[in-house]
């Protein structure tokens, strides 16, 4: 079968909705589509009834109980009602003062928990920023060693939205839980891909997306533990009480609806297709990183999702080798698509030198990705990379035998 | 961001590819003027060659090589077709601006036609080095 141009592969940043998650949707708008609120007609009820059994299949998704699942417009403003909800409901201290508790989160985290996270920084909280190890993972005995007296809340992503890399949370949430700490997770690039179970797991509050797992996008969960221990937080949002009063605005019922369908899509596929994109990664590493001089794979080697690579191909600037493939849709960790000429800050937590970073390409496969991708990626990469070294000053003085990091650059 | 067609030209062609021997080549080369500026940690090196005529002080052939996006590779190529044929006087007068306006380059990229303005100047001043020739203090920095 003829492969369609251009290919995508950047599911790490979102998904194509999945056909049978928009039939799901589709009564909502025009025949299914009152206010779940009103609590008087046959509209409201119907509505209800759909959001209902989204809730469960949200829940039944990662082994929690329907009333556990709070909705929310994505996995931003859920991060932000866990972080900022739990800061200050446990705070040791009230508003105005300092040392109000300890929070620990680490550098690599994403925009969505950092910035919460300092706000609750200017606002009289200690925090402890983990710096990972050249693995990028965070583990439990990093944790277990910034844990204090006045801890109460450890944030830490489940799995690391630009290189893959996954933490070791369940270690983590037993030690946060057995302190009498809360134990979030920013679960936006794990759930629906590994299976997951919040109590097993050690979880207390958990954030999800709908649009990274094939449903659409503005609709996401939050998790909130009720038993052992039951959980409680400062709502962010008010109102109509939606939601438990957790999070008030009437309910976006197609959205719910869609992102109910996914996880149970997700669910039922979950096993065939992480074994399916696994091998389909492995192609793409070894047939690039493998053959193809000073390039790299970042992250720990095993420790990583099955659908992302991360990968630094040395002496080449990563949007220059993203125009060369043009037919494929990725992202990079160069920076000069953002103004700030500064790369990825994620892969300089790790270690990653400025020039390979600069030098990154994140492929991320997905449900809807073929064998026949994968080999046409791989022949497209491989040219680039090469026209482009052709082009690079930096393989010319490698090739001469000269350390280009010991160079005196005239920055600028 | 979508790339001007200009630019996606002289990213799909390059002109002027190349350099015009090894680094020590190149180096005891009285009449090949060497420009780098950059550095990698900002994910841009250009690197300009001008080969000189030693009567006429005409750039007779430039050569380029570039680490960097699409628009940086567009510039320098462009820089070597402009230089060419000029006096190292007349070249030394090329301006950033003039690369942005033709190559239509966004705002944010615009350090990237500073770079190939840089190139130029840094490439005239090393011939101008070689040669026991005066040179001006750069007035351009940034």
């Amino acid at each position: 079968m003829p492969i369609k141009l251009p290919i995508y592969f950047d599911n790490a940043a979102t998904t194509r909705c999945d056909p049978r998650v928009v039939e799901a949707m589709l009564p909502c708008f025009t025949e299914r589509f009152g206010n779940p609120g009103s609590r008087n007609h046959r509209f409201g009820w119907e509505a209800e009834e759909a959001v209902d059994i989204a809730r469960g299949q949200v829940a039944d998704l990662i082994g929690a109980s329907p009333k556990e699942i709070v909705f929310t417009s994505g996995s931003t403003e859920a991060n932000n009602l866990a972080i900022k909800g739990a800061a200050e409901m446990y705070a040791k201290k009230p508003e105005g003062e300092t040392g109000r508790g300890h929070i620990i989160t680490a550098i690599h985290e994403h925009k969505a928990v950092i910035d919460p996270v300092k706000r609750l920084e200017k606002r009289g909280f200690d925090v402890t920023w983990l710096t990972p190890g050249a693995d990028g993972l965070i583990t439990a005995e990093m944790v277990s060693r910034a844990m204090r007296e006045d801890t109460i809340l450890c944030t830490i992503m489940w799995a690391n939205n630009e290189i893959g890399t996954i933490n070791e949370v369940p270690q983590i949430g037993k030690i946060v839980r057995a302190a009498g700490a809360v134990m979030h997770t920013d679960a936006t690039q794990w759930v629906g891909k590994m299976p997951t179970n919040v109590t097993d797991d050690e979880i207390d509050l958990l954030s999800l997306s709908g649009h990274k797992i094939y449903g659409p996008k503005g609709v996401g969960a939050l998790y909130v533990r009720r038993r052992k221990p039951r959980i409680r937080l400062v709502a962010q949002t008010e109102g109509g009480g939606q939601e438990r009063g957790y999070r008030s605005g009437t309910l976006n019922v197609p959205g719910i609806v869609g992102l109910g369908m996914a996880c149970e899509l997700c669910g039922k596929e979950m096993d065939s297709e992480r074994e399916r994109l696994l091998k389909l990664r492995k192609k793409l590493e070894t047939a690039l990183a493998g053959s193809i001089e000073v390039t790299q794979v970042n992250g720990h080697a095993e420790k990583r999702l099955p659908h992302l690579t991360n990968i630094s191909f040395g002496f080449v600037e990563g949007e220059g080798l993203m125009m060369a493939v043009k037919n494929i849709a990725c992202s990079s960790g160069s920076a000069c698509t953002s103004a700030s000429l500064e790369p990825s800050y994620v892969l300089k937590a790790l270690g990653v030198g400025d020039e390979l970073a600069h030098s990154s390409l994140r492929l991320s496969l997905g449900r809807f990705n073929t064998e026949e991708e994968v080999d046409y990626a791989i022949d497209n990469i491989r040219e680039a990379v090469e026209k482009l070294r052709l082009l690079s000053p930096l393989y010319d003085m490698h090739k001469e035998g000269i350390d280009i990091s010991r160079i005196e650059w005239s920055t600028h | 961001m979508a790339y001007s067609e200009k630019v996606i030209d002289h990213y799909d062609n390059p002109r002027n590819v190349g350099n015009f021997g090894t680094t020590a080549e190149v180096k005891a080369d009285k009449n090949v003027g060497v420009g780098v500026v950059g550095a990698p940690e900002c994910g841009d090196v250009m690197q300009l060659q001008i080969k000189v005529n030693p009567e006429t002080r005409v750039i007779e052939d430039a050569k380029f090589k570039c680490f960097g996006c699409g628009s940086a590779i567009a510039s320098s190529s462009l820089a070597t077709e402009w230089i060419k044929n000029q006096t190292i006087d007349e070249a030394a007068k090329l301006r950033n601006t003039q690369i942005v306006e033709e190559l239509a380059l966004p705002p944010v990229k615009i350090h990237c036609s500073v770079l190939a303005e840089d190139s130029i100047k840094a490439a005239i001043r090393d011939y101008k080095v070689k040669n026991g020739i005066a040179v001006e203090e750069a007035a351009h920095s940034h």
